[in-house]
């Protein structure tokens, strides 16, 4: 029987969260070895075919070591039923979590912004979540009227968009005021076993990133 | 009989030229609409065609789709690690024009080194270790189409980036003289030039606030 897949990356959120998000929202136990040093990374980029590109996230699975954030939860999404029926439903899906991937990779970097444009940049990414993603997401929501994004059914679209929404909230609770199906996508979600599991305290998940794991994070990847 | 794709999108390169790249690669015949002028931009968002608002944006299969990937991702089926590490490089490629003329030079060494340093190696060792035409599966792929649009685009900078590479250059050759992609490197083909001066202005002034 396969072993638990292995994530690789420092013990914060970065670009491992989405995809264990994705794991728990799935059912799917998991371990994980977290860098601490530069030399952890080093070991790692040292240790033949481990690391296609020199960087994490890295997760062991079913025989593979693969990198590349999105190439690791396209897998995952596609073994365990998560990426819609047919092409055409992965292409809505595929739409949807691009959209939440740029604007969750200008919340992932705001830690690192220079000082003087922190200001700016969070005003940039409240400004783009409330005229344009909730509201692209809202209106896919009114003009189906069913419960998930995509064909009537959980997908991964799902599952990222509320990962978003639960840091957007952490930023502004008030950016989701008026958006009703959006909220009430989040609560669903929420609600489900394994992601009310997940949403517990003393999970896998990690909190927002504190000035101690930023400075870890800043030493490890230089 | 299915329409052709029909690709919104300034006269240049950009964010959709990987998309012509693998639709040429797959013998698919496309139609392209430019975007000249801000009007048209607004036209296409009141109209609402755009998902997020923005472009590259391709009619396909009575779909209006949009964000690159998602296209990519619908025209070829497998996107993978190969071709999500080189589309981090070409990334590097596509904004280099609207940086700053003085941070310009200074990027080109930066591709460069991540180029030579980190990507390259990588494909140089699979086309070595395996000795086969094409990255993956002994068939051609989207790895091996982005690879080469990433390459060619690169060489344009900095001609002799391959000169360590003896595999990517043999790569190079025998992608190229695919017959789909032989006709999209020929004149008179939807392939677009570098990006000059008239390009960058032109999306500055359709796309700036």
């Amino acid at each position: 029987m396969a072993g638990k897949p292995m994530l690789h990356y420092f013990n914060g959120r970065g670009r491992m969260e989405s995809t264990r998000w994705l794991l728990a929202a799935a059912g799917v136990e998991f371990e994980e070895k977290f860098l601490e040093s530069p030399e952890d990374l080093k070991k790692l980029v040292n240790e033949e075919g481990s690391l296609m590109f020199q960087q994490v996230p890295m997760v062991e699975i079913d025989g593979m070591k693969l990198v590349q954030t999105r190439a690791i939860l396209n897998y995952i999404a596609t073994k365990y039923n998560l990426y819609g029926k047919d092409i055409k439903e992965r292409a809505l899906i595929d739409m949807y979590i691009e959209g939440v991937a740029d604007l969750g990779e200008m919340i992932l970097l705001l830690p690192v912004a220079p000082p003087g444009e922190k200001d700016a940049k969070l005003a940039l990414i409240k400004e783009k979540t409330t005229n344009r993603y909730f509201p692209a997401f809202e209106k896919v929501l009114k003009s189906h009227g069913q419960d998930y994004l995509v064909g009537n059914k959980l997908s991964r679209a799902d599952i990222h968009l509320v990962e978003l929404i639960y840091y957007v909230e952490e930023l502004d609770p008030s950016l989701i005021a008026n958006f009703p199906l959006l909220k009430a996508l989040k609560a669903r979600v929420s609600s489900l076993s394994t992601v009310k599991k997940f949403l517990q305290p003393g999970s896998q998940r990690k909190p927002p990133l504190d000035q101690k794991t930023l400075e870890q994070a800043k030493k490890i990847f230089k | 009989m299915e329409a052709r794709p029909k690709l919104h999108y300034p006269n240049g390169r950009g964010r959709m030229e990987s998309v012509r790249w693998a639709l040429a690669a797959a013998g698919v015949e496309f139609d392209e609409e430019f975007l000249e002028t801000r009007e048209q931009l607004h036209k296409l968002q009141k109209g609402k065609h755009l998902l997020f608002q923005q472009v590259p944006m391709v009619e396909i299969d009575g779909m209006k789709l949009v964000q690159t990937r998602s296209i990519l991702h619908y025209i070829a089926e497998n996107i993978d690690m190969y071709v999500e590490g080189t589309l981090d490089l070409l990334e590097m490629i596509i904004t280099h024009p609207f940086l700053k003329p003085e941070d310009q030079q200074k990027e080109v060494v930066s591709m460069t080194q991540k180029a030579v340093i980190r990507y390259f190696p990588v494909f140089e060792k699979i086309l070595r270790d395996h000795g086969q035409k094409f990255l993956v599966g002994n068939q051609l792929s989207l790895a091996d189409v982005i690879l080469l649009q990433t390459i060619l685009a690169l060489e344009e900078k900095v001609p002799n980036i391959l000169a360590a590479f003896p595999h990517l250059q043999e790569f190079t050759v025998k992608i190229s003289n695919v017959p789909t992609i032989k006709k999209f490197l020929e004149p008179g083909s939807k392939k677009k030039p570098p990006p000059d001066d008239v390009y960058v202005r032109t999306v500055y002034t359709i796309f700036a606030p």
